[in-house]
């Protein structure tokens, strides 16, 4: 275990030094004093283990691969944006657009994310403990949101190909949206998933929503309204 | 973008050191919004006095002779005054006021005191000795102009009621419609700048007889745009985020204190903030404390 202190050197000289560590070398890192700062540990690309001791600022454990970031507190806009692999577990709540276009990975909240959570995802798996805010999963292709709290306004609009699995109550569905059958398979994921994410909760509780794929071409009774 | 910093005291014990947090927690918003920064402190509610909050941008000959001019005590912190009357004194001293054109009116009431200038926020504050302002509640300001000039006129917080005061962070759409729509009800708007809109508004609805919550829920019918308001009056403090919510917010509440910042790492120095309950304001929401 080596520690990072922020009180003690620049964040840039902190995210070099965990940027730095090859391929397999499976260290285990300690961030201290992070108080509230932009940019920790991101850009890592080795599967190495990063704890944050308090909480972060925007855009934390963005463009991951590989690693395994946990914040010991809550999160600013923009968590694990862009995640390509790995896991980044947050303790506490997440700000607005937790794993934005992420396109791998796990990314595991603890407490509540706000609004956006999710948007434009290309592959990543959210598993979110508490309730997501409005517009989640808006425009999302591919991978899987699962929420075991309830979910605000206009869940999954526009949604492609991303699955949404919600054990609450949704406020309202998004353009495009909507709720569909639970098969097998699903049950399957949603255990992995749950299973993964630390999460104490039975597949069976929740429903599935997805793409009624309407907005995938032009439909042409609806010419005049252009 | 623009940060804003917000500090409303439960704790008297905690009333000497309002200045100093409240300028701490701004300077950590610098990058937010270089242009302009701005603080209003709430103090001495109970003495008796109202204080009309002067700005001149010659104060050399601005403030030259001022309390003999006004017939009234004068203090002087740079390019700012305090004027202090009584209240019923106040509505003459405006007219006199007005008659000066070379000074401008930042804010009036029987707490309320606004600093505001050009510049970083850790310069306004030395400027106006901010950090050995007591009180018991404060709001700050550093903005990244957008709908107005950079000018000591288009910094927040704005003013346009007795102890009353906004800042914001975003840019409303509906502001001229707005603007016009107030003017019909004779509310008047100094300057060109969105948020005095929203001030005014405000204004407006609490001379209805809103208070200040009652007026932050008829703000969200009535204000297009992107906003977080942060509000003070002489009493309360009133958070409000547009439906949309995408101007970052935290509200952080000990029973010592309610403090809001743009972003968490501005409230990382407040006594208790690792107990405190931290979390981020719903979209479309009032929040307000009174005391």
């Amino acid at each position: 275990m080596q520690e990072l202190d922020l009180a003690q050197m620049e964040l840039r000289a902190m995210n070099a030094a965990l940027q730095s560590q090859e391929t397999g070398s499976n260290l285990r890192f300690e961030i201290l004093n992070p108080r509230g700062a932009h940019a920790v540990a991101v850009g890592l690309d080795a599967p190495i283990e990063v704890t944050v001791r308090g909480s972060t600022g925007y855009y934390s454990a963005g463009m991951n691969q590989q690693a395994t970031v946990r914040v010991d507190g809550s999160a600013g806009p923009g968590v694990a944006e862009n995640m390509m692999s790995g896991k980044v577990v947050i303790e506490g709540d997440a700000s607005q657009y937790a794993g934005a276009t992420a396109h791998g990975g796990l990314l595991v909240i603890k407490g509540n994310a706000s609004s956006r959570c999710g948007i434009s995802m290309k592959g990543i798996d959210i598993v979110v403990h508490g309730n997501i805010g409005h517009m989640s999963a808006f425009m999302a292709q591919a991978g899987n949101l699962v929420v075991l709290g309830d979910a605000g306004d206009a869940l999954g609009d526009s949604l492609y190909e991303a699955q949404i699995f919600v054990r609450g109550a949704v406020k309202s569905l998004g353009a495009d949206c909507v709720e569909k059958e639970m098969r097998p398979e699903h049950l399957e994921t949603l255990a992995r998933l749950l299973a993964e994410a630390e999460a104490d909760a039975k597949p069976e509780e929740f429903r599935r929503y997805g793409s009624a794929r309407q907005l995938y071409n032009f439909d042409i009774d609806n010419a005049g309204a252009y | 973008m623009c940060g804003i910093v917000g500090l409303f005291l439960k704790d008297k014990s905690l009333e000497p050191e309002l200045g100093a947090m409240l300028t701490e927690m701004l300077v950590v918003m610098s990058d937010r919004g270089p242009d302009s920064a701005g603080i209003a402190v709430y103090r001495g509610a109970d003495d008796g006095q109202v204080k009309i909050t002067l700005q001149s941008p010659d104060p050399a000959s601005g403030f030259d002779g001022l309390a003999e001019r006004l017939g009234a005590q004068v203090t002087q912190i740079d390019t700012h005054a305090i004027v202090s009357c009584a209240p019923g004194e106040a509505a003459a001293m405006r007219d006199r006021i007005r008659a000066m054109p070379e000074l401008r009116v930042m804010s009036q009431g029987d707490a309320i005191e606004i600093y505001k200038e050009v510049g970083l926020p850790r310069s306004v504050a030395e400027r106006f000795d901010i950090p050995a302002l007591q009180g018991s509640h404060g709001i700050g300001h550093t903005r990244m102009a957008t709908e107005s000039a950079v000018t000591t006129l288009g910094a927040h917080p704005f003013s346009t009621g007795a102890d009353q005061c906004l800042v914001h962070n975003g840019s409303l759409s509906n502001h001229n419609d707005l603007r016009r729509r107030l003017a019909k009800r004779g509310v008047t708007v100094e300057t060109e700048n969105d948020t005095e809109v929203a001030a005014a508004y405000l204004t407006w609805r609490m001379n209805e007889g809103d208070n200040l919550g009652a007026a932050l829920e008829a703000g969200i019918e009535d204000l297009d745009g992107f906003y977080t308001f942060v509000v003070g009056t002489k009493t309360g403090f009133g958070v409000l985020r547009d439906p949309i919510a995408c101007k970052p917010a935290v509200l952080a509440e000990t029973e010592q204190f309610v403090a809001f910042g743009s972003e968490y790492r501005a409230l990382v120095n407040l006594p208790g903030i690792d107990n405190a309950r931290v979390w981020e304001p719903e979209p479309a929401t009032v929040y307000f404390w009174e005391h």
